[in-house]
């Protein structure tokens, strides 16, 4: 910190550009170099695991004094994907921060000065994300299934097979269902601008507005609830469908629309405001 | 070379930029002088888009400053309100900003070196003080080699060590041909860097001149005047172009007359001085005079127009 003379400052001749993927790159570098990255996502990858672990254990002990009712509740593809529901808060939590920690920082002045253009900086961020959150939930997804299934195996029970119809579809529909939350929380932060509204946004959305449904009258409900983005979205790692539920396709297809309809009003907002 | 042209920013009530045009040429510092709040760091983000202009236009090197090819290329910012995420260090801070450009990490260390910041580029970016915050930033903007370097309030919060090698970079910055743009708001700073000043007041252009020329322009000067008759000596005084204030019951502040053509008044009149000072206006008070003078005459013409 003592030189007071200035060398001559490098040229850089090489000529430079702004590219997708460059950016893409740039955003895996921010996302890579932050703490609160890491441990948000070692966090949804053991709690993805250690909770299928946890009631399996619990269901194996329990069995014996379980009623038949009881039992019939119990399926091990519940048991093996039940840490999708923990991971998906991990998950949303990370993607609002991927964006309002910038806005809280003032990182985002440096972001779009360097890419003034702004919606490659939003695509780069989802796709970066995306990714990661996929690759990262597959194997915790597959390793959850094993390991519950290989406790249950020592007590003879709830086995079931990846081969069974719709067991392999379900496992990695958990994964991506994760994806598309952490898809549609990063899309929320960028709208909001602010972290403690983008994770109290995604809250109302997917844990207070679902139980609310509740208090409408019970036909109103039925046909209500099935559209909500959590529910649409479930369907994707839902072996069994009742009555008032979408269908895998279209409930997968209808949380995608909800994920493309928040990433495009982050994008016309995030070119129109000010920074 | 930065182009403004009749260019304005509205916050809701507020005007914070009012038809402001003016040209940022290559080659010398250009100080960019206003007092707290007049609209500089408004106007940097209007020139870097990150704000919409309300009214009007500004260009970088001929073009809007986002349909560059390259915008580090083409301008460096430094601006006022940090722009570092805090939880990460210095080194994947510039590293992901070249990244976006395909600048590689041999320029990133290079850098890092130049500004002084080798040991503690691992550092998280929240732990930095005020100065190497500053000197991060100095790196952000040369990363991309920029033809045009901006940089808002750089020596706020500046050891006396840190004001002088910015000082030096700003003039050597300019010297290699770059446009150098730099605010402050404080006179004398720009005294010793800047070549041309853009002087601004409530988001108006007040001056856009030499430092020399605007310093004579500005400093009126004063004399004080002490005198057992002071009130004859005022009358004497007293002329079209000329303001005398009584300060207290002896001493007399003289406005547009030199101190010889009061002593020689005093002397025809026969009046006793006990003192007869003269004072040059500083650069500070030529600014605070200026920017003051402006904001009169806003008050005077919303006063026409209503």
């Amino acid at each position: 910190m003592s030189a007071v003379s200035v060398p001559t400052i490098p040229r850089h001749e090489r000529a430079v550009r702004v590219t997708q993927a460059r950016v893409a790159l740039s955003e895996w570098t921010k996302f890579q170099s932050l703490r609160s990255t890491r441990w948000s996502l070692g966090v949804g990858f053991l709690l993805t695991i250690a909770f299928p672990l946890l009631f399996a254990a619990v269901t194996a002990n329990r069995w014996a004094h379980m009623s038949v009712h009881e039992r019939a509740d119990r399926h091990p593809l519940d048991i093996a994907l039940a840490g999708v529901n923990v991971a998906q808060l991990a998950i949303a939590v990370l993607g609002v921060l991927v964006i309002t920690g910038e806005y809280s920082t003032g990182m985002i002045r440096a972001s779009f000065t360097a890419v003034p253009k702004r919606l490659p900086v939003l695509w780069a961020k989802l796709a970066v994300f995306a990714a990661v959150s996929f690759v990262l939930m597959v194997p915790a997804v597959l390793i959850a299934f094993a390991g519950s299934q290989a406790i249950l195996d020592r007590h003879h029970l709830l086995q079931i097979s990846l081969g069974s119809s719709g067991v392999l579809r379900s496992e990695l529909g958990g994964a991506v269902y994760v994806m598309l939350v952490g898809v549609f929380a990063l899309a929320i932060g960028a709208i909001v601008r602010n972290t403690a509204g983008g994770i109290a946004a995604f809250a109302a959305i997917f844990f207070v507005i679902p139980p609310l449904m509740n208090i409408l009258p019970t036909s109103w409900n039925n046909a209500v609830s099935q559209y909500l983005p959590s529910n649409a979205g479930r369907q994707l790692f839902s072996l069994h469908h009742t009555a008032h539920n979408l269908k895998v396709l279209p409930g997968g297809l209808l949380f995608l629309a909800y994920c493309a309809l928040a990433v495009a009003v982050a994008g016309v907002l995030l070119v129109r405001r000010d920074v | 070379m930065i182009e403004v042209r009749d260019l304005s920013k509205r916050y809701g009530e507020k005007l914070a930029v009012d038809g402001l045009s003016f040209v940022v040429r290559p080659g010398i510092v250009t100080g960019f002088l206003g007092p707290n709040g007049s609209g500089k760091s408004t106007t940097m983000r209007l020139i870097l888009g990150l704000d919409a202009p309300t009214r009007g236009d500004v260009t970088v090197n001929g073009k809007h400053y986002r349909d560059h090819a390259a915008p580090l290329h083409e301008v460096g910012a430094l601006l006022e309100a940090r722009s570092v995420h805090t939880g990460r260090s210095a080194y994947y801070h510039l590293l992901a900003l070249a990244q976006t450009h395909g600048i590689g990490r041999r320029r990133v260390l290079e850098l890092i070196d130049l500004v002084g910041l080798h040991d503690v580029a691992r550092k998280r970016a929240g732990q930095f003080s005020l100065g190497m915050g500053q000197r991060l930033g100095i790196a952000t903007t040369l990363l991309g080699d920029p033809a045009t370097v901006m940089l808002d309030e750089p020596v706020n919060g500046l050891d006396p060590e840190g004001i002088h090698w910015m000082r030096n970079l700003l003039k050597h910055l300019a010297a290699e041909g770059r446009t150098v743009f730099v605010s402050s708001h404080l006179m004398s700073e720009m005294a010793l860097t800047a070549d041309h000043l853009i002087v601004i007041g409530r988001g108006r252009l007040v001056a856009d001149t030499s430092v020399e020329a605007f310093t004579q322009r500005a400093s009126k000067r004063v004399v004080l005047v002490r005198s057992p008759q002071v009130e004859q000596l005022r009358d004497a005084l007293v002329g079209p172009e000329v303001v005398v204030t009584l300060v207290d019951r002896e001493l007399l502040e003289v406005v547009g007359l030199t101190a010889a053509t009061i002593g020689e008044t005093a002397a025809e009149r026969g009046l006793v001085l006990h003192e007869l000072t003269p004072q040059q206006a500083s650069l500070e008070e030529a600014f605070m005079e200026l920017t003051r003078d402006d904001l009169e005459y806003r008050a005077g013409e919303a006063a026409v127009a209503a």
